[in-house]
């Protein structure tokens, strides 16, 4: 699996109240919640993100609250791969579980920039920004997330196992 | 081991268990909101089981737009009442018995000691301070949770907390988990578990604990767990809990590193905009005009809390201009309050009282922030727009603070206030 597309980079920090806020939390409608992902944070991100872009942010990346509407409206906006230096846990735990694909790699999440080109070859962890040449190694998953990732989230591998 | 491996062992059937460790553990309780629980059904149903793995280990808690703020938040909880009803969850809560679901479930002797709990809800952790392992979750493992009472968990490692001393007065379990927050940062506890011990422990009443156990989720932590004392059980035991399961951490348990904390040092603590860690003494807030004040939410909405801002507000009123929203954060804490004449003296100063709610905390509704208004809040969290437009501002701190600062109608230490 791989994902290819231009970064929108964000800082450290940056909270599920960002990504998608309270105030839209009374639906569950995916593309409802895509219409409004990262609106307080940047205004012109819906207008410009493209199918297979991805979001650098800092440390912390999906702070705050349990929402899983957050990685849901990140994934339903069209965004292939988050890559962070690092993630909240809960955040961390919801993209695997809805499979949205996230990479932990701080050299990456440092240096890469917004608008970069970058590409990003899941199986292996590399990541390259194809705008400087430089390639990044992320950190592996653990087999057992791997089998979650690779059953497509925690819905199918409860059905295939339990 | 640790306080939190030992629960996590017991409930994965392992004898003994290592930070990093990957496992499946049985739940004793999984926990919905109004929010979260819609996504999680939805979910459930693609799960191909017919029903949920236990009734009555299944709490559905419809807090954060109830009572219904529009109609989609009233559709949202039309899902879960339904729900609640076609799978008959013992522990679903209407509106007239609903709280804030964090205060309700140890309230109602849901949870004990020695438990393993998940919510879709990131303030879950706040039961560690019964010596209960629970932590926040999404919907998507709610619904697994449901569906066959077990979650998947790394193992944490831990940082212990090592408090000493008293709490001086008017300080309380607020000032004490922002002062941590503020010395760790927001991320100082990411992906670990948070174990208070130490003699400073027996200072603190069971709705300090509660306090800082909520907000351990705000230093990025999957836990913060108290040890079981006498005033645990005691808890326990009135609210007619479960037989509680105590786990001590053995003495050779292995932390990362160990912080000490001497109460009697913790001044009131306000954190500012926009993140928990960005604390400072109360005192330094004297310039900073507040048009509101929020005093509630599963952080501090407890009786003890209503009764340390009537201390406060108690033949006093209100700064002129500013608006004080009261909001106890369930229906036992409210009659209690109404009892004891605090609601006498919260609106003879001038104060809203308001139904249980998550409502402010989170910019749903009954408090929404205008571009560039400031609220003092003893909520947990002071995002960009966490309580209304992206140009308003929340400081979050203790009880006290905030009752004293809606007197002077600035950022107020409590101390310097009497």
């Amino acid at each position: 699996m791989n994902a290819s597309g231009r970064v929108f980079r964000y800082g450290d920090n940056i909270d599920t109240d960002v990504i998608i806020p309270a105030r839209y939390l009374n639906t569950s409608d995916h593309k409802e919640l895509a219409s409004h992902c990262m609106e307080d944070i940047d205004k012109d991100f819906v207008k410009n993100v493209k199918p297979g872009d991805i979001i650098v942010g800092g440390r912390n990346f999906g702070c705050g609250s349990s929402r899983e509407h957050a990685p849901i409206a990140i994934k339903a906006s069209g965004i292939s791969c988050v890559i962070a230096s690092t993630f909240a846990r809960i955040f961390y735990r919801n993209s695997i579980n809805i499979g949205l694909p996230i990479l932990e790699c701080d050299e990456a999440s440092r240096e890469i920039k917004d608008g970069d080109s970058v590409s990003v070859d899941f199986s292996s962890g590399t990541i390259v920004d194809e705008t400087t040449g430089k390639t990044y190694k992320a950190e592996p998953f653990p087999p057992f997330m791997q089998s979650l990732i690779q059953a497509g989230g925690l819905a199918e591998y409860i059905k295939e196992n339990y | 081991m640790t306080m939190t491996e030992k629960i996590l062992a017991a409930a994965a059937g392992e004898k003994e268990v290592h930070p990093g460790q990957l496992i499946m553990a049985d739940l004793d309780l999984v926990l919905g909101n109004d929010i979260t629980s819609p996504v999680a059904i939805k979910e459930f149903h693609k799960f191909g089981k017919e029903h949920v793995f236990d009734k009555s280990k299944i709490a559905l808690v419809p807090d954060h737009f109830t009572p219904n703020k529009d109609i989609k938040a009233a559709e949202q909880c039309l899902c879960v009442r339904k729900f609640a009803k076609s799978e008959s969850i013992k522990n679903y809560f209407e509106v007239g018995e609903v709280g804030i679901e964090h205060a309700l479930l140890p309230e109602k002797g849901l949870v004990t000691a020695g438990d393993v709990v998940i919510g879709a809800d990131s303030h879950t952790c706040t039961y560690g301070a019964l010596g209960t392992f629970s932590t926040g979750v999404g919907s998507t493992d709610m619904a697994a949770g449901m569906a066959i009472g077990k979650a998947w968990f790394k193992v944490p490692s831990a940082i212990r907390f090592n408090l000493v001393g008293k709490m001086g007065p008017r300080v309380s379990g607020k000032d004490v988990i922002l002062h941590i927050i503020g010395k760790i940062g927001v991320d100082g506890a990411l992906y670990k578990a948070m174990e208070f011990t130490g003699p400073g422990i027996m200072n603190l009443t069971m709705d300090d604990r509660f306090t800082i156990s909520n907000m351990a989720i705000e230093a990025g932590a999957k836990c913060g767990i108290f040890p079981v004392d006498e005033r645990t059980l005691a808890y326990l035991k009135e609210s007619g809990a479960k037989e509680p399961k105590i786990f001590e951490a053995d003495p050779d348990a292995e932390y990362e590193k160990t912080i000490d904390i001497d109460l009697a040092d913790i001044p009131p603590t306000v954190a500012y905009p926009h993140l928990p860690e960005n604390t400072h003494p109360a005192s330094e807030g004297k310039d900073i005009a507040i048009d509101q004040v929020v005093i509630g939410s599963c952080t501090n909405g407890r009786i003890s809390d209503l009764r340390a801002a009537a201390e406060i507000l108690a033949g006093k009123h209100v700064h002129e201009g500013v608006r004080c929203i009261i909001i106890p954060a369930t229906q036992k804490i409210w009659k209690e309050a109404m009892h004891e004449g605090l609601f006498d003296i919260f609106i003879d100063a001038g104060c809203v009282v308001s139904t249980p709610t998550c409502g402010p905390c989170l910019g749903g509704y009954m408090g929404i922030l205008a571009k560039g208004e400031r609220c003092i809040s003893t909520t947990n969290r002071n995002f960009v727009g966490r309580m209304g437009h992206t140009e308003s501002e929340v400081y979050l701190a203790s009880p006290y603070t905030a009752a004293a600062s809606a007197v002077t109608g600035r950022i107020t230490d409590p101390e310097d206030f009497v």
